[in-house]
């Protein structure tokens, strides 16, 4: 009997391995082949040579990008950035959420939940577009406002200074009704008795809101910024290449690591900067993803990652 | 429910939420607007948020060439239907064997599932070992193979499947069922919500991907439909020169370029704007479900 037991589990074991497998395989494939690939940062790669007959350099395309100019100008704005979109991003999102949350027609909760969703379901190819047609030097809608109040026309594509600003607001168009779906369905969670007892209380709206509300919502909102801030090493691409139309005039407010190792790789050829900044953005990224998963498993172990 | 506020406040919250609402499809609607518009009245006025002048000139441009859109359109769905097929399937065998308490090696499986999404080998690496190793470079599968597999959905598909009850995966092992049949039987119909969630995750990713293309793509042939888009904003000659127009006699400068370009991404991007919508709700109940982890 026993024996008969071990060789069900043996084949139901085996079974459930092959199941596993081709996603495993891709995996080993896609991912855990290229993390092996980090090593040419310390090497000086030639392609005839490939990833394991390069020589080895030791530290020397680190000392290249960190002693450039760019190090300080790239890492600033990748932070900085991203700061920036969390902080705004996340103060829309809830107030769009709390402000949905008043609202008693489920037709027009809906409505609202599509159209702010729109923005979601379009690639930044497509917002580059849509941005093109309101920043154009000659035909934009922005520049036909500023001649119509007498101001003279900007050459938006030229301008760094204002490319925060209008890369945050776009990035904030993008995900904002994303992210007040998820805060608004944290809202939805709450029990009405907290708000029963809060009004018998006498608590007004705004009271509730404060005191009832918010904090029943905190550990969702701490939890996402935390693992937003962990992923603050990587840019999205998309956002910076395709809005900046990659325009050299705008690096020094636009370039972000990611924009920069691009292109280290495909434009200037430096595969040994591109794969140094790479290595770097890879350990720095996952050392802050574990402190901030680690921190997110303090506060609810649910929302953490593992 | 709470108590409701005063109506000025709440003619305050509509007012906000409606200027948001604006915001989020003006956009949309300004590009639709320009692809109509007369290239004379854009030059002469620029562009406007409702069309000027009405034509369907750039639209007769853009689908004279006809041939490299519509092949642009077929890599897209091809790329989006198999990523979509064999992604769903993969991610959702993987997610079910994780599920699975009495499986034998879910802690191992686990770890090697987590540490991708903690560290990648980051663009260089894969770049260097897609194209000098794996020789994908030019192929269609490089723009499905390397977007199949994401671990945020097989955790967000293991979350679903893992509140199925065990009782009833017992049930169909005593009565003798193969893994793989209580799979496709009785866990996968359980779990249609979820896999439609998953389903739409995986469909936007691959139909709104240029970046593969981007980087491995050199043969126009293989165009999918955002990088044809994004080679039409980059350099709008540089489409017409490789089209049929070129051959018909009008020169570069009569061509409404300006609404051509807008044209080209109301067809590009048109379709799965009508389409989503619809499918919003997946997307609702997986967020909600998945929680924070997006």
């Amino acid at each position: 009997m026993k024996k008969r037991m071990g060789k069900a589990g043996r084949k139901k074991t085996m079974a459930l391995t092959a199941m596993a497998l081709p996603a495993s395989v891709l995996l080993f494939i896609f991912s855990y082949i290229p993390i092996a690939g980090l090593v040419i940062a310390f090497k000086d790669f030639r392609y005839d040579k490939g990833f394991l007959g390069s020589e080895w350099v030791g530290f020397k395309n680190f000392e290249f990008f960190f002693k450039s100019n760019d190090a300080w100008i790239v890492l600033r704005n990748t932070i900085g950035l991203n700061l920036l979109f969390i902080g705004v991003t996340l103060v829309i999102a809830v107030s769009v959420a709390l402000m949905i949350n008043e609202i008693r027609s489920r037709i027009a909760v809906k409505a609202i939940q599509t159209i702010m969703f729109f923005p979601y379901f379009m690639s930044w190819v497509v917002v580059g577009y849509l941005l093109y047609a309101y920043l154009h030097h000659d035909y934009g809608i922005i520049n036909q406002l500023l001649n119509f109040f007498g101001l003279e026309s900007i050459a938006w594509y030229a301008k760094s200074a204002y490319w925060p600003v209008i890369l945050t607001f776009m990035y904030a168009w993008k995900v904002a009704g994303y992210y007040s779906v998820i805060y608004y369905a944290g809202l939805m969670g709450i029990d009405d008795s907290y708000y029963e007892a809060a009004a018998l209380d006498g608590a007004s709206k705004w009271q509730m809101i404060w005191s009832v509300t918010l904090p029943m919502i905190r550990s969702i909102i701490i939890c996402m910024v935390i693992l937003q801030i962990g992923r603050i090493m990587y840019a999205d691409f998309g956002l910076f290449f395709q809005l900046t139309r990659d325009s050299g005039a705008l690096y020094a407010t636009t370039d972000v690591l990611d924009t920069y190792i691009f292109r280290a790789l495909r434009v200037t050829g430096d595969i040994g900067i591109g794969s140094a900044v790479g290595c770097f953005q890879a350990v720095a990224g996952f050392i802050l993803i574990m402190v901030s998963n680690f921190i997110v498993r303090k506060i609810d172990s649910e929302s953490a990652l593992f | 429910m709470n108590k409701k506020l005063p109506v000025y406040q709440r003619v305050i919250i509509y007012g906000v939420l409606i200027l948001i609402c604006l915001i989020c499809i003006i956009p949309i609607i300004t590009v639709i607007s320009i692809s109509f518009s007369t290239d004379m009245a854009i030059i002469k006025d620029g562009y406007g948020i409702l069309p000027k002048g009405f034509t369907l000139e750039a639209y007769k441009y853009v689908l004279k060439d006809m041939e490299s859109i519509l092949r642009s359109y077929g890599i897209s769905i091809f790329v989006t239907v198999t990523g979509c097929v064999l992604g769903l399937s993969f991610n959702a065998m993987i997610a079910y064997v994780l599920s699975r308490k009495d499986y034998k090696y879910k802690k191992q499986l686990t770890v090697f599932l987590i540490i991708p999404m903690v560290l990648n080998g980051g663009l260089v690496p894969t770049y260097i070992w897609i194209t000098k190793y794996l020789h994908l470079k030019n192929t269609i599968w490089v723009m499905i193979l390397p977007m199949l597999i994401v671990p945020w959905f097989i955790i967000l598909l293991r979350t679903f499947f893992s509140q199925i009850p065990s009782s009833l995966i017992e049930a169909a092992t005593v009565d003798g069922a193969s893994e793989l049949t209580i799979f496709v039987k009785i866990v996968l119909p359980l779990a249609k919500p979820a896999l439609a969630t998953v389903g739409m995750f995986i469909t936007l990713n691959y139909w709104n991907d240029w970046f593969q293309p981007l980087m491995y793509i050199d043969n126009s042939e293989l165009y999918n439909l955002q990088y044809r888009l994004y080679i039409l904003m980059r350099d709008v000659q540089e489409m017409i020169k490789n089209s049929s127009i070129s051959g018909m006699g009008i020169s570069i400068a009569d061509l409404p370029t300006e609404s051509m370009r807008m044209a080209m991404c109301v067809i590009a991007a048109g379709p799965m704007l009508v389409i989503f919508p619809f499918f919003q709700k997946y997307f609702v109940k997986g967020l909600t479900v998945g929680g924070v982890k997006g």
